[in-house]
């Protein structure tokens, strides 16, 4: 089957920053998190897929079809969530829900009552009325009652609490109990997203660092711990990034096992979390140590 | 049902805490033989973890003939493997029983001094 989201060499140039020959794959039925710090490219990327902005050059297609060319036919399968609300403030949730279900072939009106009451979303009050997460949530509601095939999400989590981060975690996961649809959504909060997370893209300064399942990017790479006397830790060139402080070293190696192979000395080697691992890349070497300074 | 405790400060991968618990489950009979497992989505909604970890743990499962996977029907406990089990359980104590013998031996410790040995120990861990 055709991928639900395939980005191919995409590139768009600004004055400052260039998105450079973005590469991405997503099939039906997975999660996958797009992360990298602010400013990295994730936005960008996202309102190409949305076609809110022209590219310079490379090719998205969506379930298969060009995303400019068959822009309506795709979107009335895309569900998809802002970080920055575009509702009308001063209007009703149900009067927002009348414009916007208007967009929408499939809309599904029983589904969208059955989400406000599950949501807890009051159709009365005003858009403005909403606090952040409550916001997040109708968009949720929206993308969820045209029976979207294709979740797309840009920082769905940032500055809500840590409750409604956890019940937006239980929506996809009951998302994802079917097959044939997929999640794909931009965060820096990563924690969210060492959890259900299956493929796990990474970008940094507007190119792709590493896209890959997430399962392989935990346990293969390794955050390696110890004294600076270490001979090991003589080759900078086998860690990704480092962290010194006055009693000694912290840094992140892609592979744990052949890290642990070559370095006979005794050293802590954890599992890092994908904070760990975003830190260190975008921290970038050369570090400065002590002794140069 | 069967217990899963995961945990993610563990040096462990997940599917293999997975794999191990229900391998547990399987060998202590919580779950029983043509038992149907959950789908692997819905133990990855249930663990909130990913379905690539699920699916990998219960490959796992069948590739040691734990579990039997039918493609559009579901998962089952497999048939035959309680007993291979056992007696491959049964090898490992007699590897450990071989160890301690050898070890008596070596400090002269006669034969009725290492049943009787033996007989506290296994009265004491009940």
């Amino acid at each position: 089957m055709e991928p639900i989201l395939q980005i191919q060499n995409l590139r768009k140039e600004f004055k400052e920053f260039t998105l450079k020959d973005i590469n991405l794959t997503l099939e039906r039925g997975f999660i996958m998190g797009f992360i990298g710090p602010n400013g990295a490219g994730k936005s960008t990327t996202i309102k190409n897929i949305l076609n809110l902005m022209n590219r310079d050059s490379g090719e998205i297609k969506l379930f298969g079809k060009d995303n400019v060319k068959h822009e309506i036919e795709v979107k009335n399968k895309i569900g998809f969530v802002l970080d920055e609300s575009y509702y009308y403030e001063e209007i009703t949730v149900l009067e927002m829900k009348s414009i916007m279900s208007s967009f929408y072939k499939n809309w599904d009106e029983a589904a969208f009552k059955r989400y406000l009451k599950d949501f807890g979303i009051s159709p009365k009050k005003k858009i403005k009325e909403l606090s952040k997460g409550m916001k997040m949530k109708f968009s949720l509601a929206v993308a969820l009652s045209h029976h979207a095939e294709l979740l797309i999400m840009d920082e769905p989590t940032s500055g809500l609490d840590p409750v409604v981060r956890s019940e937006l975690l239980d929506i996809l996961s009951d998302l994802m109990q079917d097959e044939n649809k997929g999640v794909f959504f931009s965060t820096h909060i990563t924690s969210d997203l060492d959890k259900i997370a299956d493929y796990i893209t990474f970008i940094d300064n507007g190119q792709i660092v590493f896209s890959a399942a997430k399962d392989d990017i935990l346990d293969n790479y390794g955050l390696v711990k110890g004294p600076k006397e270490l001979v090991c830790y003589n080759n900078p060139a086998d860690f990704i990034g480092i962290r010194e402080n006055q009693y000694g070293f912290e840094g992140l190696v892609q592979n744990k096992e052949e890290f642990r192979k070559s370095c006979k000395e005794k050293v802590v080697i954890e599992k890092p979390t994908l904070e760990d691992i975003m830190v260190y890349y975008t921290r970038s070497i050369p570090v400065i140590k002590k002794n140069d300074l | 049902m069967m217990d899963i405790v995961l945990s993610n400060s563990s040096e462990q991968p997940i599917y293999e805490q997975i794999t191990l618990q229900i391998k547990d489950s399987i060998i202590k009979g919580t779950l029983k033989e043509a038992e149907i497992l959950p789908s692997i989505r819905n133990l990855a909604k249930e663990l909130k973890i990913s379905v690539i970890t699920t699916k990998r743990a219960y490959e796992e499962l069948e590739r040691d003939g734990f579990i039997t996977i039918v493609p559009g029907k579901g998962t089952y406990v497999a048939a035959q493997n309680k007993d291979l089990l056992r007696e491959s359980r049964i090898r490992i104590v007699e590897e450990k029983l071989l160890e301690a013998v050898n070890a008596s031996k070596s400090s002269d410790l006669t034969f009725d001094e290492l049943v009787e040995m033996l007989k506290l120990l296994y009265e004491e861990d009940i």
